[in-house]
């Protein structure tokens, strides 16, 4: 995600007009994005093998000998009896409308079970997020300034490390050693901060993990480059080169990736919510599968669909601000001299 | 007692050496040249004496400046002496300024880093070091970003910021080998004339022996990380006592050298160019261009980057439909050919690309990357076509057994004789040369330009040759047309265009190569 | 999970280095080379490993994964019982050999369908390029901002659970970064300057594909395959850990992890050691991605 890609369409869309026009037209590609997404969970919930509405019944618990009238009350809500085409097209106004039908087992509207749990989740994954990026840019940040080569290998290789390991895997050990061995925090459930730690501290490893990977990747880079020997020939020091120069150049290219790590995290939370027992929507999506809930298992996809539109929309926002290059990446693709 | 003193310097990464005992001096406002080939280590001598060499670099031998040590130094010793005793001035301005940065903040900081200036006072003395640098409107530009200057006025920006501090010596690694030939010009007279009013010594890394001779009071001349040969500068270039110095002076391309083509052409023209015309969106590439190249003639195409002379061949080549105008080849108007007749046109068309890095898959064999045009057109069989892979590969002295290694293996000098035997295997009537020798060293060069002008007159081929350097045009050129912004400002037979040039721009060209003040 | 984020470097290396290739390349000392790189080894032999208990578990252990000895429930680990054993007295190190034939034999098909539907959509949009490239790339773009886990979880809820659809779902969700590596390559190979040489040489196009366009951008898709391998590992586990993989008493390791999460407190052993395992996994396939990323940049 971090190739010239998103930053080239960025550059372009950059270049056809303001800043306003620019947001404009990625604010457009983000509710194509929404559509796409609602589509593609449609095609796949509802259009693989398999009768929705068997599975639906089925997973309630009634088994066979469901009532006549239950199924065809089903299919009657969810259009089942219209060609394809027409049940699209009534589930896609009925979500443009914020309606994505009911749970089969609880009957509670899909909009509503999600806002009940979102806010659990929401906090998890802010303080997850910031542990991520604080422990992930200073062990970038450390193992790219410490020049002690023992020290500088396991500190390049504790990223690495963190995205291989299972995320419920780190759960359950730090269940083990804090709240069996040690009882410093609560195991499960979702009272107050104490019980925030530990889950976020599991969500932030492999995110941190990813964080570090691109940005000491990008560090390196940046100290390879000629400006930075421009920048020693000065007679900058190590420290300065490290924090004025090659941080906020290898900063950049970390921005393109925010959107795709938040989705991760609220992907990430089914496994910890789960791990932790805590109610939140990774729970919820958990007890949807199980229960194979479609509407419900909808909404969520088309939720974090949203989550990564709105955040790469703010990063979209910021990014002409921090990389005054933009709108010139996509001059160097004019053929003019491609022969030499 | 001289400024600089480097003793015995010795360099090697691992078990592979790089410098081997470089001993020179810089006197005090002197401006010596280090002149080298590619390989010569002259690069990593000059990074070596303000400590900017890679970890791996393992440095013996002494540096002396103003009489203190530097080998050995801590880099927080170093950090006081770089940028404040010692300017740099990089290869490439392009991508030495740091891209997010504003240009007034990247001269500041190296003030504010010496404790020469606050931070108020470090932003005006910054509008000041432009204004030195000869920037027009310092204000605006101290507030621009290095990608809206052009690579001239960010090298005057480099240059500026290496003499912001008033340093004793400057160091400038190849400064003016990524700036097209006018703005070299330009650019090295501005950073003479900044050294010799501020009475600045200068060390200056050069591959260029022209550019040597122009600018310096000494040369040394560097050859596998050792001295071969120094002096001062009109002693080296008229009288040199090496056999090395000799044949890379006899191989450097000067405008009086003598010509390698002597042979008048006279055939039939075999090339037609009439009213050629490229826009790419809003910008015109390639605007109203007409000549004609005959069998056994070399045309050659000056022009600097953005000129349109790259584009000119790559419609030339049909690589590109031209927005207007015709091309004819012989009789045949190539203009609009698509598909098989297309392919058909490519055996008579071929074409020697610049890098020879890049235009040989690095996966084929040498038989296979010069046998693939043959065999795209099912010329002969395989055994026939080893044979003449190995003919043309004799022919342009490569010995037998490279037939069988990879391209990869070869050093660039081999590539590019590969890559001509690969444009000869279909017998074309034309060969398009898109700066063939500018990625080789002088030596090279002269060889490989030799080899081209004797596969001429062997086979009557005829040349486009397109370049930026008019010393190597004028050695092979028959005729000449000279690109300013998509328009041929001036053709016509080289050595008249040489000796009387007409039009302004032309002018400046020649006036631009450097080799002025030495004629060998 | 992680492949995404890994694509520039993957992406980067296999741009051709206009200097790298000068010398001549050092061949044999295969053996020094190796013990240069001690952690290289290691994955290898922790992958084959795995890969035996995949293939040969008898050879590895001569107890039964399903029946267990009541007496011995919950013995630690020991010179009896390496992992020691679960509630019901079955040996965790037998049940982990045989849950490696599940496990691998899901992550392998997870990468075989990403990889096959991934390149061929990558390879066919690459190459075509124009308009159809714009809307395949998009659909791409959709896929990628799913995350991954959410996409397999949906999937699954469509075709239902165990071992076999979790895999079809892991792999569908890596279909799109296969296809963005494989199109960027084949968009990089068809502007280099030796494809556009052969161009010029009247070399026609099909062969073009074949002889210099596949083989350059073959290679980062195959460093892709190895680093999704062990993405697989992770999502295959993770799913199967929710318990959407195959019902018990199959012994798949995200399962293990699960069941031993009752005995947290009494017995470690139970979660940590099958976790262990597929951490050990996942970072040896991943080392070994590494490897051959380098490994192909080198060669050139």
């Amino acid at each position: 995600m971090t190739a010239s890609g998103p930053a080239a369409r960025r550059a372009a869309a950059l270049r056809r007009g303001g800043y306003g026009r620019y947001l404009a037209r990625r604010a457009a590609q983000g509710v194509f994005v929404l559509w796409a997404a609602f589509t593609l969970s449609f095609v796949v919930l509802y259009l693989l093998p398999g009768d929705p509405v068997s599975i639906m019944l089925n997973a309630t618990g009634d088994g066979v000998g469901v009532d006549p009238g239950a199924v065809a009350a089903l299919r009657a809500e969810h259009h089942l009896d219209s060609s394809l085409v027409v049940q699209y097209l009534y589930a896609l106004a009925d979500a443009v409308c914020g309606d994505f039908g009911s749970s089969i087992p609880t009957g509670e509207p899909v909009t509503r079970a999600i806002a009940e749990a979102l806010p659990q989740t929401l906090a998890l994954t802010a303080v997850s997020f910031t542990l991520a990026v604080l422990a992930g840019g200073g062990l970038a940040l450390l193992s790219t300034s410490v020049r002690w080569r023992p020290l500088r290998r396991v500190l390049l290789s504790l990223p690495p490390l963190g995205v291989s390991v299972p995320t419920f895997w780190i759960g359950l050990i730090l269940l083990q050693l804090f709240s069996f061995r040690a009882q410093l925090f609560p195991a499960t459930g979702n009272a107050g901060f104490s019980a925030l730690v530990l889950p976020a501290i599991t969500l932030a490893v492999p995110t941190g993990a990813v964080f570090a990977q691109v940005l000491a990747k990008n560090l390196a880079a940046a100290w390879r480059s000629p400006f930075v020997e421009t920048a020693r020939a000065k007679g900058l020091s190590r420290t300065h080169i490290q924090l004025r120069h090659a941080l906020r150049n290898g900063s950049i290219p970390v921005l393109t990736i925010i959107g795709i790590t938040v989705g991760q995290m609220l992907a990430g939370a089914v496994v910890v919510e789960t791990v932790f027992s805590r109610n939140g929507i990774g729970r919820l999506t958990e007890e949807s599968v199980a229960a194979q809930d479609i509407p419900v298992i909808q909404g969520l996809v088309v939720l974090s669909a949203l989550v990564f539109v709105l955040v790469n929309l703010a990063v979209d926002a910021v990014y002409p601000l921090v990389d005054p290059r933009i709108g010139r990446l996509e001059r160097r693709r004019a053929p003019q001299e491609a022969l030499a | 007692m001289s400024l600089l003193e480097i003793t015995d310097l010795r360099i090697a990464y691992g078990d592979r050496p790089a410098v081997e005992g470089v001993a020179l001096t810089v006197a005090p406002g002197e401006i010596v040249a280090l002149v080298g080939e590619s390989g010569s280590g002259k690069s990593t001598t000059a990074h070596a004496v303000i400590g900017l060499l890679p970890g791996s670099a393992a440095v013996t031998g002494s540096v002396r400046f103003a009489g203190e040590e530097l080998v050995g130094l801590r880099d927080k010793e170093l950090e006081a002496v770089r940028g404040r005793r010692i300017g740099f001035v990089p290869q490439d301005p392009g991508v030495s300024l740091n891209p997010v940065k504003r240009i007034g903040e990247q001269i500041a900081e190296t003030l504010r880093a010496h404790g020469l200036a606050d931070r108020k006072g470090a932003a005006e003395e910054a509008l000041k070091v432009l204004e030195r640098a000869g920037l027009p409107d310092p204000e605006l530009r101290a507030r621009q970003y290095p990608h809206q200057l052009s690579g001239g006025m960010k090298q005057r920006v480099l240059i500026g910021i290496a003499l912001s501090c008033g340093p004793e010596l400057i160091i400038a690694d190849e400064p003016t080998s990524a700036l097209d030939v006018t703005v070299q010009r330009r650019i090295l007279d501005h950073l003479e004339e900044r050294a010799r009013t501020t009475g600045t010594a200068v060390l200056l890394i050069t591959h260029d022996l022209a550019v040597a001779a122009d600018r310096a009071d000494r040369v040394v001349v560097l050859r596998h990380g050792r001295v071969v040969e120094q002096g001062p500068a009109s002693a080296v270039l008229t009288e040199p006592r090496e056999d090395y110095t000799k044949a890379l002076i006899a191989a450097a391309p000067t405008l009086t050298s003598d010509r390698l083509k002597t042979t008048d052409p006279a055939g039939v023209p075999v090339l037609r160019v009439e009213g050629l015309r490229k826009d790419f969106g809003s910008t015109l590439a390639v605007d109203d261009v007409s000549f004609a190249v005959r069998a056994g003639e070399t045309y050659g195409l000056i022009g600097e980057s953005g000129s349109g002379k790259s584009t000119i061949a790559r419609l030339v080549l049909r690589l590109e439909d031209p927005t207007a105008g015709r091309i004819t080849v012989v009789d045949e108007d190539v203009t609009a050919l698509r598909g098989k007749a297309l392919r058909g046109f490519r055996r008579r068309v071929q074409l020697v690309y610049q890098n020879p890095y890049s235009s040989l898959d690095p996966r084929f064999t040498v038989e296979q990357a010069v046998a693939q045009p043959a065999k795209a057109f099912a010329v002969g069989d395989t055994a026939s076509r080893r044979r003449s892979v190995a003919e043309l590969l004799d022919r342009v002295a490569l010995s037998a057994d490279t037939i069988d290694r990879r391209a990869g293996e070869l050093s660039g000098g081999q590539r590019q004789r590969v890559a001509i035997a690969r444009a000869l295997i279909l017998e074309p009537e034309i060969v398009v040369l898109d700066e063939p020798v500018s990625a080789l060293d002088v030596s090279v060069q002269d060889q490989i330009l030799r080899l081209l002008v004797d596969l001429q007159a062997e086979r009557g081929l005829a040349y486009l040759f397109i370049s930026h350097d008019f010393a190597v045009v004028r050695q092979v050129a028959d005729t000449v047309g000279v690109l300013q912004a998509g328009r041929l400002v001036e053709q016509g037979p080289a050595e008249e265009v040489l000796r009387e040039p007409e039009h302004p721009f032309t002018r400046e060209l020649l006036a631009a190569v450097p080799g002025r003040e030495v004629r060998v | 999970m992680t492949a995404v984020e890994l694509l520039p470097d993957t992406a980067t290396s296999v741009v051709a280095d206009p200097r790298g290739s000068h010398g001549p390349v050092r061949r044999g000392g295969a053996l020094r080379a190796a013990v240069r790189r001690p952690g290289l080894v290691l994955a290898v032999l922790v992958l084959l490993l795995v890969l035996g208990w995949a293939f040969f578990p008898e050879w590895f252990t001569s107890r039964d994964p399903f029946t267990g000895v009541p007496r011995d429930k919950l013995t630690a680990p020991g010179a009896e019982y390496w992992f020691g054993t679960d509630h019901l007295g079955r040996d965790l190190y037998t049940r982990v050999v045989y849950g490696a034939a599940l496990s691998l034999k899901a992550t392998a098909i997870a990468v075989a369908v990403g990889f096959v539907a991934g390149t061929l959509i990558g390879l066919v949009s690459g190459f075509v390029g124009g308009r159809f490239d714009g809307v395949v790339m998009r659909l791409v773009d959709v896929l990628l901002s799913i995350p991954g886990l959410l996409l397999s979880l949906a999937v699954v809820t469509a075709l239902g659970f165990g071992t076999v659809n979790v895999a079809i779902a892991v792999g569908v969700a890596s279909v799109a970064s296969f296809a963005r590596v494989m199109r960027a390559d084949v968009f990089r190979a068809r502007t280099e300057v030796f494809v556009e040489a052969a161009t010029v040489s009247g070399v026609s196009r099909p062969e073009i594909l074949l002889r210099h366009v596949l083989p350059h951008a073959l290679g980062s898709v195959l460093v892709l395959a190895a680093l999704e391998f062990g993405g697989a590992i992770l999502a295959v586990s993770a799913l199967s850990f929710l318990g959407f993989g195959a019902p018990p008493p199959q012994p798949e390791w995200g399962a293990l992890v699960s069941e031993g999460r009752n005995y947290l407190a009494s017995a470690w052993w139970l979660t940590t050691l099958p976790g262990f395992v597929v951490a050990a996994s996942v970072l040896a396939a991943n080392r070994i991605s590494r490897a051959l990323d380098r490994d192909g940049g080198d060669f050139r």
